[in-house]
């Protein structure tokens, strides 16, 4: 099957700056998936070359099939992309803004999608004010609902939620996964990981430009070995065997790292033996936040491009 | 094509919302040049036998007013665009860039006819002004427009800032309109001024169009429709290039 995206081999230097130094990557129908990186790492700047905003020093791209420079009508029909920058047309009203995009792709008689667009994105109240009134995030979900009024097999979101209050972003996700089931695939970037862990069945670390990691969120969890025990104890000392476990100490609590459930067994009987009550305690399971932290420590020493 | 429609109405649209100040500025512009001009110098200028200086001015002015807003249309709209960041919902669009120039050129032909039409009719008030042929006429408010539409594509294109529009605006458009013979023949000029406007092609623009109000020019109107399609044609060409390769628009 076509991949919904396919990248090969690109490059894009700004100057002296290498944005991306060899990116490949492919991106399948019916994915939802999460392109993670720190600031810098180049992310938008895929995300523009995929869109056509950004042209490629070198390499290919394709989404659907369709080379995103050769073949570029066909593959903008394919893509929604909702833009990291707020940017909006202070001329029009929410509707008119929504029916113009929706025009540039040809599209006739769309109004019931816009409409629907509208509902979910909860704007309905909004649809004849200026642009220019907005405040912040109305205006990022004007920016969300241009992506999709052409009903876009491939839905990429560059931060969608940086500054969008809680009730938007649990619409914003229940709208998106609802299209995701529906068949449509999903590619987001975001800097909260809890929010890519829950969402994301596949993930891309971006690292000065080039990918670092790239596997299914289960897979890349479960690369950390181990996980770790909060404890709150009485009396507060931790029994001179359990030392070298001691991975920190904060706010009363002992926290160890144990290689696998049955040590906790160990701390347990330790803890016993020594007299010492276990007043609270807390399994802390790995999670993509600590993938994320390990993979950028350790390709911390990428050879420069 | 639609998404060519809808491009052309979202300009159209624009200039509406902008304001009929943009029609009713260079009418009164226009009407006060009149006023001025010609209490200072009809007694002293006769540009063609038969023809008053006033009613000579009027078709230059008429030109001149359309030539500057062909030309504000399409370059206030895309630098506004590209400074804003708002131009991005056009760039992600399947708009191929021919629907893209032809959109905003016609924009500005658009606005430069409604411009053009209401700053004729209102010396029609205080003047009689004959109207030869409307077919040479409207050729040259065409190309002249579409020419200026343009012209103001490759300016907001290249500018990255207002102040580089304006720029380019009071140091090309503006001068090039003014020596184009607007207030003048060129034949009372001195003969190295004269050679001179042969190379500005508003001059051409201005020429044909006034023949086909007087019926007399300093040029023959066929040789300055040639000259005007050639510059328009070359200008599009240029454009499309631009548009095409993405020239500071998709980096
Ligand atoms: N138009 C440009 N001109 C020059 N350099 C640029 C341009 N766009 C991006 N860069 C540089 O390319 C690199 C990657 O930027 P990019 O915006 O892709 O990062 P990002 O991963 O999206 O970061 P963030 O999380 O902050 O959004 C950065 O070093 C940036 O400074
Ligand atoms: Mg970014």
């Amino acid at each position: 099957m076509t991949p919904a995206i396919e990248v090969k081999q690109v490059y894009k230097r700004f100057g002296t700056t290498h944005a991306l130094a060899g990116v490949d990557l492919e991106i399948n129908v019916g994915d939802f998936f999460a392109l993670l990186g720190p600031n810098g790492a180049g992310k938008t700047t895929l995300i523009n070359i995929l869109a056509g905003l950004t042209l490629a020093s070198s390499g290919s791209s394709c989404i659907m099939g369709h080379n995103v420079v050769t073949n570029y009508r066909e593959a903008r029909r394919m893509l929604g992309v909702v833009p990291q920058e707020l940017v909006f047309d202070p001329f029009f009203t929410v509707r008119e803004t929504l029916s113009i995009q929706s025009g540039y792709y040809g599209l006739k008689n769309n109004d019931s999608w816009i409409d629907q667009i509208i509902y979910h994105l909860d704007l309905a109240d909004k649809v004849n004010a200026n642009m220019r009134t907005l405040s912040g995030g109305m205006k990022r979900r004007v920016l969300v609902a241009q992506a999709l009024v052409h009903k876009p097999p491939v839905i990429v979101l560059d931060e969608p939620t940086a500054g969008v209050d809680v009730e938007l972003r649990q619409a914003l996700w229940r709208f998106i996964k609802q299209l995701n089931r529906d068949g449509h695939t999903i590619v987001l970037t975001t800097h909260y990981l809890d929010e890519a862990e829950a969402l994301c069945s596949r993930v891309a670390m971006l690292k000065q430009g080039k990918i670092v990691a790239l596997d299914s969120t289960r897979n890349l969890i479960k690369s950390i070995t181990g996980c770790s025990v909060r404890l709150r104890l009485s009396p507060d000392i931790l029994p001179s065997v359990l030392q070298p476990l001691m991975g920190s100490y904060d706010e009363g609590c002992y926290i160890l790292a144990v290689n696998d459930y049955s040590q906790i067994e160990n701390v347990l009987a330790a803890l016993r033996v020594a007299q010492v009550q276990v007043l609270e305690m807390q399994l802390l399971q790995p999670d993509l936040e600590e993938v994320f932290v390990k993979i950028m420590g350790s390709a911390e020493n990428l050879e420069p491009v | 094509m639609s998404g060519f429609y809808t491009l052309l109405y979202k300009e159209l649209l624009r200039f509406w919302k902008v304001g009929l100040q943009s029609v009713f500025a260079p009418m009164l512009a226009t009407l006060l040049y009149l006023l001025i001009f010609s209490h200072v110098l009809e007694k002293h200028a006769q540009a063609y036998p038969d023809v008053a200086y006033t009613v000579f001015l009027i078709p230059g002015l008429v030109m001149m007013a359309m030539l500057q807003n062909a030309f504000a249309n399409s370059a206030s709209s895309l630098i506004q665009s590209k400074v804003s960041g708002s131009i991005v919902f056009i760039l992600l669009s399947p708009l191929s860039y021919m629907e893209i120039f032809l959109a905003y050129v016609l924009a500005s032909i658009v606005r430069g006819l409604l411009v053009g039409v209401g700053v004729y009719l209102a010396t029609l008030i205080f003047f009689e002004v004959p109207l030869r042929s409307f077919l040479w006429v409207f050729l040259f408010a065409l190309m002249g427009n579409g020419l200026l539409g343009a012209l103001g594509i490759i300016a907001a294109i290249w500018a990255d800032k207002f102040d580089q529009l304006a720029a380019f605006q009071n140091f090309v458009i503006l001068p090039l309109t003014f020596l184009s013979g607007v207030f003048y023949t060129i034949h009372s000029l001195p003969s190295f001024w004269k050679g001179l406007s042969h190379f500005n092609p508003f001059f051409y623009v201005i020429d044909g169009f006034r023949y086909g109000f007087f019926g007399v020019s300093d040029t023959s109107p066929y040789f300055s429709l040639a000259i005007v399609a050639a510059c328009f044609l070359t200008v599009s060409w240029i454009t499309l290039q631009m548009l095409k390769t993405g020239y500071k628009l998709r980096h």
